[in-house]
């Protein structure tokens, strides 16, 4: 596994009510302006107020690409944080926690913080948690002047509990100082950075994306995990001469969007699995009438209201097929916070360039968690305009919807003169005027069509289509899409280690696949596993079906890895899955070829003794 | 734009009533009170001279929902109940447009009902007319929202059961800055409401009562139950609009309610807009660097 004593899981239990979020919160910037890099992951209560919640923090010297397996320091606030996650702990984990809990007598290290007692002296019972903030500042050798910088600048709305939560934090601080002298044993120690970094959550850096890419227009109806891009571009958007309204309805969304875009605005909406479901019927309208539109989709755990707070990867379906007819769209799938900004730009210049809905799929987890990451460059390509037609254009017998086999026809926008044209969503002439011939139809299905074809060669030549890295041309493989890859990469450090060749790739695009790609990636493979969050294992069937000829003739074994458990992958899982289909396959392969088994078997031995005696360091 | 009254456009040439209309012959039965609107609109399109390419059509689906692919303006025919926040989009997206959102009672008071109340408290700038002609027409004749209770429909063989809704109360009620009745058996006083309309800045909503004469035909008895206003209407008084909405002998024609003074969406977008000045992506940037 990466190595384990370069990266430090911290996480905190508490009441939702007592402070808890805002404890790791603070916590997490503090450490990133420290210089670690840093990978948070939340859990949301149900309720609204109150309930337990859990905030956790990857710290690392290096960049960080999960949230980690393994918590190896445990801050509980009350009881129940112990109950719920102390299964959760690696062992030797760092205990810290209010003084008058009742734990078990032995294991772990123990740092009990009198925090009740402290806040009592205060007379500021409400700051439990900044006395627990300042104990872990100690603990991780954290400079107080800059975090109480910090704390001032996040809390700066909330006048009157300031000056006191941070006379909390000293206390804490000093308390834990005193009563801890010793070396705690997970300080890290921040590399000098070599480039500038930002801290930023998957659902700003969407926000972000669609200012990059010029975004002019978003409408949108309140929904989680969704809500905070909208928060986000409501608060940004008008500084960019921008337009952003919340409607009655997702159906309303999706319209406004539309009509936007129908007067030329670079227009977006972004919602949750339900709000999708609204929404399908204006997808069709926008594939339809050939309209520029990005829906970004934050996927949560379906169906129905289903898990509303947690995550899951159960929509792939909805958006590559969802709506009736033939209704042309691209798919894309950002696989970190930092992708989750480039894939918004691209998914602008996709809707302009070839004027069609563009659905952007991210998920809770990857929405809802902080990261430290470069500061972006510029895109590797973009952003594309759409056809606007020129006076002359206009002059010689204007066809909106003109047939060409690229698909892409010039579109006009109020405002143009002698550009006047209807928007069909009935089949249309390729004036826009409604036409039911049989001709017709097929023609204008296959020009609609064509536009996907067409972006299938030009994003082929472009580079960022598909991820791919490991073992180049190894006989294991793992394909998977989106919010899963961290994982799968912590995981395949630690097979790699195991002298197990291994090699992945992430499409970017699912809607066009980057078949050729995909096709060159597999054919050297003797077996893929595929991990995903959902119940049935959308992508893997849709990977067997796209693929099977490939799959069959080559005989290549498909593995699907699937978890609907509205929580992300645990780097275990992927490991074990791929172990478990690394075994399989030797075990296949030692039916197949009976007379090597004996030699074969020698080898396996010795490799399990190693793997055994490496076990333990998994820790992190 | 000027930003006083942002219907005010630029005209380059004067218009005739027939450089509004489009190569796309009506599909309508003949007879039907849609015709009228269509006559009605081009003619206040060319008394206001506005220019083609300024206007922007949205509407749902149903017969009346045809009605952009026979005007030569941009037009965008959507779905079945979702021409207002088509127009919404449109409007907001390019504020200097003249935009109209049209349809029938069922695309209006049915399915898209839901969007009304929204489009009012907004007061975003769409003249928004509703064919009303208490009936499916395009599906064939099933009963709608505004159909008298106890029709007989093949949808409804033993007579309907709900009560109709009253489109203009419900408008006044949701404070719609301009409620209006016409009728298409009388295109003159329509022409004049719907330049009104047009010139209103904010949401109006204008109820035509628009007979379908192959499914409902209600020629007749609107010739007999409609009349205009009274004289001594005054149409900023809300109430008075209210009471006249609600006479059951009388079917009142003309301006119920109109409140020019509302501030409109797309001037409160522009003072966000210049509230919150000028930033760069730079900045933000800036702001999260750690
Ligand atoms: C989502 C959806 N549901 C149902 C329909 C079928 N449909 C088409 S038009 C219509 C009703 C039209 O009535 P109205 O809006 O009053 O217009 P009219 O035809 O009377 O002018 C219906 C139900 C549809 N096109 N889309
Ligand atoms: S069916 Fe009725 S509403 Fe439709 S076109 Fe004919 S008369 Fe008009």
């Amino acid at each position: 596994m990466r190595a384990s004593n370069k990266t430090v899981v911290v996480r905190v239990g508490g009441e939702g009510g007592e402070g808890t979020i805002t404890l790791g919160d603070l916590f997490t910037r503090i450490a990133a302006y420290s210089g670690l890099d840093i990978y948070s992951f939340r859990t949301y209560p149900a309720e609204i107020r109150g309930g337990q919640v859990m905030y956790q923090t990857r710290l690392g010297t290096k960049r960080v690409m999960t949230e980690g397996d393994e918590a190896n320091v445990l801050v509980a606030m009350n009881q129940q944080a112990w109950i719920d996650e102390h299964e959760d702990l690696c062992r030797n984990a760092a205990l810290v926690y209010e003084a008058h809990l009742a734990l078990p007598a032995e294991g772990h290290q123990r740092y009990p913080i009198t925090a009740e007692q402290i806040a009592q002296d205060l007379d500021w019972p409400r700051g439990k948690n900044f006395i627990f903030l300042g104990a872990l500042l100690w603990f991780f050798r954290l400079e107080v002047e800059a975090a109480e910088q910090t704390v001032r600048q996040r809390m700066r709305r909330h006048v009157e509990s300031l000056e006191k939560n941070l006379a909390a934090l000293h206390r804490g601080y000093r308390h834990a100082r005193e009563t801890y002298p010793e070396p705690f044993p997970f300080t890290l120690q921040a590399t000098e950075a070599t480039e500038e970094r930002i801290i930023l959550s998957g659902a700003d850096a969407m926000a972000l994306g669609a200012l990059a890419a010029g975004c002019q227009f978003y409408a949108g109806y309140p929904i989680t995990p969704a809500t905070p891009i909208m928060e986000s571009l409501a608060r940004y958007l008008p500084a960019f001469d921008g337009t952003l309204i919340q409607v009655e309805d997702e159906i309303a969304a999706i319209n406004s969007a539309i009509g936007a875009a129908f007067a030329g605005q670079r227009a977006m909406t972004a919602t949750s699995g339900p709000g999708l479901s609204l929404m399908i019927e204006g997808l069709g309208l926008a594939s339809m009438a050939e309209i520029p539109l990005v829906l970004v989709n934050v996927q949560r755990a379906g169906p129905s209201t289903g898990l509303p707070t947690k995550t899951s990867q159960g929509d792939l379906f909805l958006a590559l097929y969802g709506g009736h007819g033939d209704a042309p769209r691209f798919v894309l799938a950002p696989d970190s916070v930092k992708d989750c900004y480039f894939q918004m730009i691209y998914a602008f210049s996709l809707a302009e360039y070839y004027q069609m809905p563009v659905i952007v799929l991210s998920d809770q987890a990857m929405a809802s968690r902080q990261e430290t990451t470069p500061l972006p460059g510029a895109p590797w390509n973009g952003p594309l305009e759409r056809w606007v037609p020129s006076a002359e254009e206009l002059a010689s017998d204007y066809r909106r919807y003109a047939y060409s086999e690229q698909g892409i026809s010039p579109m006009a926008h109020p405002g143009i003169p002698g550009g006047m044209y209807l928007a069909e969503s009935l089949e249309h002439n390729e004036y826009g005027y409604p036409n039911q011939n049989p001709e017709t139809h097929q023609r204008m299905m296959q020009k609609r069509a064509n536009k996907v074809e067409t972006a299938r060669r030009m994003l082929s030549e472009w580079r960022m289509t598909s991820r791919r890295w490991g073992d180049r041309g190894a006989p294991f493989g793992i394909i998977g899409w989106g919010s899963t890859r961290g994982a799968v990469r912590e995981a395949m450090d630690a097979i790699h280690a195991q002298g197990i060749p291994i090699e992945a790739i992430y499409p970017h695009t699912l809607l066009p696949m980057p078949d050729r790609a995909i096709v060159d990636f597999i054919s050297t493979k003797r077996a893929i596993l595929v991990p995903e969050l959902n119940f049935s294992g959308q992508f893997g069937r849709m990977i067997e079906h796209r693929y099977y000829r490939d799959l069959d003739e080559l005989n290549i074994h498909i593995y699907h890895c699937k978890k609907e458990q509205g929580v992300p992958f645990k780097i275990h899982e992927i490991y074990d899955a791929t172990m478990a289909m690394v075994d399989e396959e030797h075990e296949l392969w030692r039916q197949e070829h009976g007379e090597l088994a004996n030699i074969y078997n020698t080898i396996l031995r010795i490799r399990d003794e190693q793997r055994q005696s490496k076990k333990g360091d998994r820790c992190g | 734009m000027n930003s006083a009254n942002p219907r005010k456009v630029t005209v380059v040439v004067e218009q005739t009533t027939a450089d509004y209309k489009s190569a796309v012959k009506p599909i309508w039965c003949p007879g039907c009170g849609d015709y009228a609107v269509l006559t009605a609109l081009m003619r206040a399109f060319k008394h206001l001279d506005l220019a083609k390419e300024n206007i922007a059509i949205a509407s749902g689906i149903g017969c009346s929902s045809r009605f952009p692919a026979f005007l030569n303006t941009y037009g965008i025919h959507g779905l079945h109940g979702r021409a207002l926040p088509l127009a919404t989009g449109i409007k907001l997206g390019r504020p200097e447009t003249t935009v109209l959102a049209v349809g029938g009672d069922g695309d209006g008071f049915s399915i898209g009902g839901g969007h009304i109340p929204h489009a009012a408290r907004r007061n975003v700038d769409i003249t928004y007319i509703v064919m009303d002609n208490s009936i499916y027409g395009m599906t064939k004749g099933q009963p709608s929202p505004t159909s008298p209770q106890g029709i007989v429909t093949r949808a409804a063989p033993y007579g309907t059961q709900e009560r109709p809704l009253n489109p203009l109360l419900m408008t006044l009620s949701y404070d719609a800055s301009f409620v209006a009745r016409c009728f298409s058996g009388k295109v003159k006083e329509m022409t004049d409401v719907l330049m009104a309309a047009l010139q209103h800045p904010g949401f109006a909503l204008i109820q035509v009562l628009s007979p379908c004469v192959t499914y409902y035909n209600t020629y007749k008895h609107y010739r007999q139950v409609t009349g205009p206003l009274p004289e001594d209407h005054d149409p900023s008084d809300r109430l008075a609009a209210m009471a006249l909405a609600m006479d059951t002998t009388t079917q009142h024609l003309g301006i119920f309610y109109q409140d020019p003074e509302r501030s409109v969406y797309s001037h409160r977008v522009k003072k966000v807009q210049a509230h919150t000045g000028e930033m760069t992506l730079y900045e933000i940037f800036e702001r999260l660097k750690c």
